[in-house]
């Protein structure tokens, strides 16, 4: 198939059609998977490295990508902290490196709405027709990260990360409540974006730079990149299976 | 200035299950074929890194670019049109295969009462039943006559299932391999619908119990339970697909090519003929015209609607007027349904998309409905499909939506629920229907397809009907607390609920109120095929590609029909 005009032999499509069913082992066996010191604290910005023993040669830094100003970023860092909290089952937003995660996407596809219909004219719709906002995600969660610490030294005379966990739900459960006002976009559209841009960052693979060595799925008990469960899926018991990212098939 | 291509014996505008069905069937016939596919070329080798939730079913990697092209939606005719710029309620496809790369391969034939649901309706309830604001209508074709293309279908995928069910139609041939394998969390479903004197069945499949070769000599692999089905390709070739079965048979015969990256903007025609499509190379910009001698549309729904709409093809329906049949009966799928919660984990993130079983006790016609305020009903049931964590968070109904509660109850749940659901039928309104958008273009400067939709009372009555039934089959299955579902209200395009659209190029006997006959043949047009779910005249409680693959195939035989004598075959 890789050249239309030719019709393809059936040894060439079968040599491309997957592998061999039988040939699988279920289960999971730790790949080589890159993973990071998880930080609790206020995630400053700057380099976090790891090593990844069993790969020398391989060696990740996080860091910034869309935002510029490091104050912005410690607000973000500080309301998904409120919207996914560290406690005993393990690390929350900041700890998974869930900032980092949203930073990184919004200076991609996501944050440019690459794939998105942007064409104007633009009205405000019902709320059954969805997005109407002619601002991109990147441009909603700057104007939205500024609307919060502008709200928290309205009320509280204190920057955002200075406030208590209590003041900042406050003001983000307004925000939830569509209390605040956006140009272009409502507060309510923009927390939706904030809390499912969090789960997101604290559940995808960590080749996304969330989900801090895959603590997210140990949580929650999601074995993440398996290649098969036919060995076990009719198991009465509850499996618990070291979860793999889906890079350790790239070692 | 458009380039005119050499002509062909037959053209394809997009290369699905339908586009791929098509090709393969007269290309063995010695036709010559070419598909046009907007999109790119892709197969099992682009699959090899799809365990990825993030990637593939939050970022759609699979699917339309709505940056290219979208559709305009409002609920009724006094809310301002607006683009969908996001995609949400269901996941249109794009690239070689189209929504059968990620579709999850629950393949149930529709009911023999579907097929003549009017004069079923009124034969037992009365010409009464539903105000005359409902547009139900017979299909033009019964499953008796469509039984022989279904049994094709299904031969090609390889479906895997059982003959169990009381209330299907009859087969000619058992299904072509087993039925998956029977998890313990579907006989806590089966067991619980078997205590309530129901009768469960197997989902018919097309992730394959066991490897399998088809009559085209396509070879499918055997299911691995990997969990990420729906929304994804398949690593092992173990989803029937058009990229595993009819694409491969087709460009085996020598007979077959396809032209990626034509976006076809318009069907050429003079006098009661086609003569080909317009399209646009979308990497060049260059135009090209492509003749042929017949033109089948393959696209999803939408487009097909949308491609007659911008050529003059037929007439477009009036809702005030009622006159006109392109665009009209549109439909789509009602989701009732209910969690429960339980106390012990479970291996919910296994799984395999069509993994599970179903009831039609509540389905079509199975049951009486002289008392109830709807016709037809829901199939319901229990899969195991392999939940995720980005988009699995199942929390009680009292608990916040974030926080540390929230957190906490969403992990607890995350291994302790199960979901019940039904697939509810959905049935034609007159507010209901496609057209052309005024103000919205697409990339190509084409108008957008305008969607009006809402939900009906017929849509509520049955919504709450049937999410009871599956609320008493949860508390059956032992959950320590169950929720049903929420009373429907507005249709609201945000969330995701089915990508199950149906109807705006109805099939039927008469002219006056469809769009093509029962060859899928265009009343006005001889040599215009267009076939797909948008054939359908109204939605059934049973996901749709079975009845499209089986469209397909008659659609294949038509166009060999009219090459050998021409004219109007019905």
């Amino acid at each position: 198939m890789d050249n239309p005009k030719k019709g393809t032999s059936r040894r060439d499509f079968l040599k491309t059609s997957g592998i061999a069913a039988g040939a699988l082992v279920g289960g999971g066996v730790l790949g080589g998977l890159v993973g990071y010191n998880a930080k609790g604290g206020n995630g400053k910005s700057g380099g976090e490295q790891t090593k990844d023993p069993a790969n020398k040669h391989e060696m990740q830094t996080r860091g910034l990508m869309f935002f510029q100003n490091p104050e912005e970023f410690n607000v973000l860092s500080q309301a998904t902290e409120r919207i996914f909290p560290e406690d005993d089952l393990g690390p929350g937003a900041i700890g998974l490196g869930v900032p980092y995660f949203i930073d990184n996407q919004l200076a991609g596809n996501y944050g440019s709405n690459a794939k998105e219909y942007m064409q104007g004219p633009f009205f405000n719709g019902e709320a059954t027709q969805g997005y109407q906002s002619r601002l991109t995600r990147a441009e909603i969660f700057r104007q939205g990260i500024a609307l919060m610490d502008e709200e928290a030294n309205k009320r509280f005379k204190k920057n955002f990360t200075d406030l208590e966990g209590g003041q900042m739900d406050e003001i983000l459960t307004d925000f939830q409540k569509n209390q605040i006002d956006m140009k272009g976009v409502s507060s309510e559209f923009f927390f939706k974006l904030l809390r499912q841009a969090t789960l997101e960052g604290a559940y995808a693979d960590p080749i996304y730079n969330g989900n801090a060595n895959m603590e997210g799925w140990k949580m929650k008990g999601f074995p993440g990149h398996q290649m098969a469960y036919i060995n076990v899926i009719e198991d009465e018991k509850f499996q618990v299976i070291e979860p793999k990212s889906i890079s350790s098939m790239q070692h | 200035m458009a380039k005119t291509l050499d002509k062909v014996d037959v053209v394809t505008v997009g290369v699905g299950w339908t586009g791929g069905i098509i090709a393969a069937e007269c290309a063995k016939q010695g036709m010559k074929v070419r598909g046009l596919e907007r999109g790119k070329e892709r197969g099992t080798k682009n699959y090899a890194m799809i365990h990825d939730e993030y990637r593939y079913a939050i970022r759609y990697e699979l699917m339309q670019d709505l940056s290219r092209e979208t559709i305009t939606f409002r609920n009724n005719l006094k809310m301002r049109p607006l683009p969908m710029r996001q995609m949400g309620s269901f996941l249109l496809g794009e690239n070689l295969g189209g929504a059968g790369t990620h579709w999850n391969g629950m393949t149930y034939r529709f009911l023999p009462y579907d097929f003549q649901i009017k004069t079923e309706t009124e034969k037992k309830y009365g010409k009464n039943k539903l105000s005359s604001d409902y547009l139900l209508q017979d299909w033009g074709i019964t499953y008796d006559e469509l039984e022989p293309y279904f049994d094709k279908f299904e031969k090609t995928i390889g479906l895997s299932g059982e003959d169990t069910n009381p209330f299907w139609g009859k087969r000619t041939s058992d299904f072509p391999t087993p039925p998956m394998k029977k998890t313990p969390l579907l006989k806590k479903f089966e067991k619980a619908t078997k205590d309530l004197g129901y009768h469960p069945y197997m989902v018919p499949s097309a992730n394959l119990s066991e490897p399998y070769e088809n009559p085209d000599g396509s070879k499918i692999n055997a299911c691995q339970y990997c969990g990420f089905c729906e929304r994804f390709g398949c690593e092992y070739g173990a989803k029937s697909s058009p990229e595993v079965t009819v694409v491969p048979a087709a460009l085996k015969t020598g007979n077959y090519d396809i032209t990626f990256h034509a976006n076809v903007v318009e069907v050429l025609k003079k006098g009661n003929k086609v003569t080909g499509v317009r399209y646009i190379d979308t990497q060049t910009g260059e135009e090209f015209i492509q003749p042929a001698d017949v033109v089948v549309l393959t696209s999803y729904i939408m487009n097909n609607a949308k491609l007659l709409m911008v050529s003059d093809i037929g007439e477009q329906y009036d809702p005030n007027t009622g006159k006109g049949t392109l665009g009209k009966n549109y439909c789509y799928q009602i989701e009732p349904g209910a969690t429960g919660f339980f106390d012990d984990q479970m291996n919910v993130f296994m799984g395999a998309g069509a993994l599970g079983m179903t009831i039609d006790d509540f389905n079509g016609d199975s049951f009486d409905h002289s008392n109830e305020g709807f016709i037809h009903g829901a199939s319901i049931s229990f899969t195991q499909s392999g939940t995720r964590p980005i988009l699995s968070n199942p929390v009680p109904s009292d608990v916040p939506v974030w926080g540390a509660e929230f957190k906490k109850a969403s992990i607890e749940n995350y291994t302790r629920s199960l979901s019940v659901f039904g697939q509810g039928a959905s049935m034609p309104h007159k507010n209901n229907y496609l057209a052309l958008d005024s103000n919205y273009k697409d990339r190509y400067g084409v108008p957008l397809l305008q969607m009006t939709y809402n939900f009906t009372e017929q849509d509520r009555n049955l919504h709450k009907f049937i999410t009871d039934k599956t609320v008493k089959i949860m508390k059956e299955m032992g959950a320590k607390k169950t929720e049903g579902g929420n009373p429907l209200t507005d249709y609201d395009i945000v969330p995701y609920q089915s990508t199950h659209n149906t109807g705006g190029t109805t099939m039927g006997a008469d002219p006056n109120t469809s769009v093509v006959n029962n060859y899928l043949q265009h009343w006005d047009m001889e040599n215009l095929f267009v076939v797909g779910a948008g054939n359908f005249n109204h939605n059934s409680g049973y996901n749709p590609t079975a009845t499209v693959g089986a469209l397909a195939y008659r659609t294949a035989e038509g166009i060999q029909k009219y090459r050998e004598k021409g004219g109007m075959l019905a």
